[in-house]
């Protein structure tokens, strides 16, 4: 009762919100700057260094939609949200999209009013046990006790998987992710479980990151993307497209690198000339210019590049490509054409 | 005559007390080795006190202040053959954040504002404190600061604070005019009203109109730039400024033989009172949000400093009813008989003697309140806590947990330790010994 009274509210609030603000190309680009909202800090995904800059996988997706559209990749203004205030932040209005790992969910999308557009990451539950324990499959978790964070779709998740094998568990809820390493490593559970990236980045963290093993079960579906709110196609299509064209142009071969020289004239592939505003008008479809993919690119480069730089396997965290290779190496990342 | 030969004549020599009641070995016999039960009780505490120090000294003793990151502190350690979890802290963390632990985001090359904004803080609060050291004039400048102090931390124009005293001014200029036509109440009702209409619906523009004419002002830092214990001492000491007269009127109100005040001060405290914190926090964070029309720009710290403002009052208000109740009804008669009106009587009688009483309470509630800032992290705003998971978000950092959260304790730790050593030597310069 109490809680759908909660949802209910958020929901007339995004209306409200949605109703009101119908024109969030407009105002961006009034105000000269991005709202953009973010998690507090996540390892690799966002996280503000020693001079208070953000950076991270999902700060590039808020970067580049500012470079696309306000031509500048610094006009972000990051707003940091928890798992708590992040959906009131975004349905009222004080940030205009949200990148911030959140998983595209049926009843965030429907009942919530949000608009995901599109996935930037494919993420899953996964369990991480020590070595020692000499357990192969999470099948052979009976008994064990689980550390688990409190209030969110990994809770929940945990209790399906275990129902369904028809196996106990004893939960031991945690708060953040910091306390779960504390706990797993002073051996107050047998097994951390959550997202599979986070699993990845904490035991990296470990003194001897060897000791201990991430079980092959991934229980979950966690399609992490961007959202804005509903009843803003335009802001929405602004947003969805500049995550496209960071993915398209993985897949057609455009970095850092080779981006000012392709941009500077038509070349003989003509998606990539669309895309680049060298031929036809895409842009102003938009509302922006013909040089708005160019700008968003050349922030961190393509999808691949953003993925290698921040997460990848060269990085501390490093996460192999997996489910978010492009789909022409058997991943899921997929961009629609650029026509 | 009688042979009393058994009493003595001469006094016997003094003699130096027995060995095991004096010095060092009396004092440990007497308080730590009196008997069987307290020689067992200081064995265990010393057992424990002695294996904590050879765990916590060797792990703060750890040369890694120069390391960039958690692995090259620990291949640091590696190589002076320190092996496991414990070994040793890794310092480098505090070398590299400490600045964004007191300062937030705020803008680099401006780190002068708020640590002046600070300094100018203690001088404001001297006439305050230490009324008997400071020359009297300076409590001019105590009036002055609370307009100071948010032009300095959030910049802008000058005009704002300007027209803001100005306010005052008009407010007290209309009380004037309106209570020579009519009675005293009716004229401090105008003045209110006016000053209050002047601040919500005319300061905006005409300090706007005046910037455009004269322009005075500094850079503006937006809010979300605040952060860390810069947040944390904003939140604390204005809303610690505000929280104690708004108790002293709420406590009042509580014991007025007026209705209507009455009931509002008892709902109001009861209802603050019986809600927690992180509940109002949520409010001020999300559900103002919405029921505000969207576009509304109704900064976060603000919101949350009333928040943090309205619920300490509601708990000081109690604090000092507890100090009023502590009063003898002859101390009401006694004012009342030399014909003081109630105003007076407060003033001169009942609050000084009530609040005395309260110092305690009082400054237990305003520690209280500044460790309860920490609870912003919560919704978003990144004070040292926020900022500290912030800190683990970066993959240099990610695993360390204890550095962080004891550097933050060391200066929580100052701060509250101070701020109860002010109000025991507050409390000594204070007794006038009744008791």
């Amino acid at each position: 009762m109490k809680k759908s009274l909660f949802f209910g509210m958020l929901a007339t609030a995004g209306i409200a919100a949605g109703v009101a603000a119908a024109g969030t190309l407009d105002d961006v680009k009034a105000r000269g700057k991005l709202n953009c909202g973010v998690s507090t800090g996540l390892v690799g995904f966002a996280a503000p260094d020693a001079n208070g800059e953000w950076d991270g996988f999902d700060v590039v997706v808020c970067r580049a939609v500012a470079a696309a559209v306000l031509g500048d990749a610094s006009a972000v203004e990051f707003v940091p949200t928890t798992g708590k205030t992040r959906f009131t932040a975004l349905a009222s209005g004080e940030v205009d999209m949200l990148a911030r790992n959140t998983t595209w969910t049926f009843s965030r999308d429907v009942d919530l009013k949000f608009e995901f557009v599109g996935v930037n990451y494919y993420d899953g539950q996964g369990f991480m046990v020590p070595k020692e324990l000499g357990v192969a499959s999470a099948k052979d978790l009976d008994g064990s006790t689980v550390c688990i964070q409190t209030g969110t779709t990994t809770e929940l998740n945990l209790a399906d998987f275990f129902r369904a094998n028809n196996i106990s568990y004893e939960p031991v809820p945690i708060e953040t992710n910091a306390e779960a390493q504390q706990q797993y490593l002073a051996g107050a559970c047998d097994v951390y479980t959550t997202d599979a990236s986070g699993l990845a980045a904490t035991r990296a963290a470990f003194e001897s990151p060897d000791d201990h093993v991430v079980l092959p079960e991934i229980i979950s579906k966690e399609p992490l993307g961007p959202l804005v709110r509903h009843g803003d196609n335009e802001w929405g299509d602004v947003v969805r497209w500049t995550l496209n064209a960071l993915v398209s142009a993985e897949e057609l071969g455009i970095t850092s690198a080779n981006i000012g020289e392709m941009a500077a004239a038509a070349g003989n592939n003509p998606e990539i000339n669309r895309l680049l505003g060298t031929e036809g008008d895409l842009g102003g479809m938009l509302g922006l210019d013909a040089q708005w993919a160019v700008r968003a690119i050349s922030v961190g480069g393509n999808y691949g590049e953003v993925f290698e730089k921040n997460i990848g396997e060269n990085t501390p965290i490093g996460l192999a490509r997996g489910l978010n290779a492009q789909y022409t190496d058997g991943g899921l990342i997929y961009s629609p054409p650029f026509r | 005559m009688a042979d009393f030969s058994y009493v003595r004549t001469e006094i016997i020599p003094e003699r130096e007390p027995p060995a095991s009641t004096v010095g060092l070995v009396g004092w440990l016999r007497n308080n730590l080795f009196q008997n069987l039960f307290n020689t067992v009780l200081t064995i265990i505490s010393l057992v424990v006190i002695v294996a904590l120090f050879l765990i916590i000294v060797p792990w703060i003793i750890s040369p890694t202040w120069s390391a960039a990151s958690l692995a090259e502190c620990r291949e640091i350690l590696h190589a002076l053959g320190r092996e496991g979890h414990y070994s040793g802290a890794c310092w480098g963390v505090i070398r590299d954040r400490w600045i964004q632990l007191l300062f937030g985001f705020y803008p680099s090359d401006i780190y002068w504002r708020p640590i002046l904004a600070f300094i100018l803080l203690v001088v404001a609060l001297a006439p305050v404190l230490y009324s008997e050291y400071v020359p009297r004039k300076l409590i001019w400048f105590s009036a002055v600061y609370p307009f100071l102090m948010p032009w300095l931390l959030w910049g802008g124009s000058l005009w704002v604070p300007l027209m803001i005293i100005a306010g005052i001014a008009l407010g007290v200029a209309a009380h004037m005019m309106a209570a020579s036509r009519s009675n005293n109440m009716f004229g401090f009702a105008v003045g209110v009203l006016v000053a209050v209409i002047w601040w919500l619906f005319l300061v905006a523009p005409v300090s706007e109109a005046l910037q455009n004419i004269a322009a005075m002002g500094i850079r503006g830092v937006e809010s979300r730039d605040f952060g860390g214990f810069m947040l944390s001492i904003t939140i604390g000491v204005v809303a610690i400024a505000i929280s104690l007269p708004l108790g002293i009127v709420l406590a009042l109100g509580r014991q007025s033989d007026l209705l209507i005040v009455k009931a509002i001060c008892i709902g109001f405290i009861e209802f603050i009172r019986g809600v927690p914190l992180i509940t109002l926090l949520f409010v001020a964070s999300t559900l103002l949000n919405i029921f505000m029309p969207p576009g509304t720009n109704f900064d976060i710290i603000l919101r949350v400093i009333i928040m943090a403002t309205l619920f300490s009052s509601a708990y000081m208000a109690e604090v000092i009813r507890g100090g009023l109740a502590a009063l003898s009804k002859g101390q009401y008669e006694g004012a009342d008989s030399l014909g003081l009106d109630y105003w007076q009587a407060q003033r001169l009688i009942i609050m000084p003697q009530a609040l005395k009483i309260s110092i305690p309470g009082i400054v237990g509630t305003f520690i209280g309140l500044f460790k309860d800032t920490t609870l912003v992290s919560i919704i978003g705003l990144l004070d040292p806590l926020g900022l500290s998971n912030a800190i683990r978000a970066d993959s240099a950092w990610n695993g360390i947990v204890w550095e962080l959260y004891g550097f933050i304790a060391v200066l929580f730790f100052i701060f509250c330790f101070g701020m109860s050593r002010y109000s025991m030597y507050l409390e000594r310069k204070l007794q006038t010994g009744h008791r």
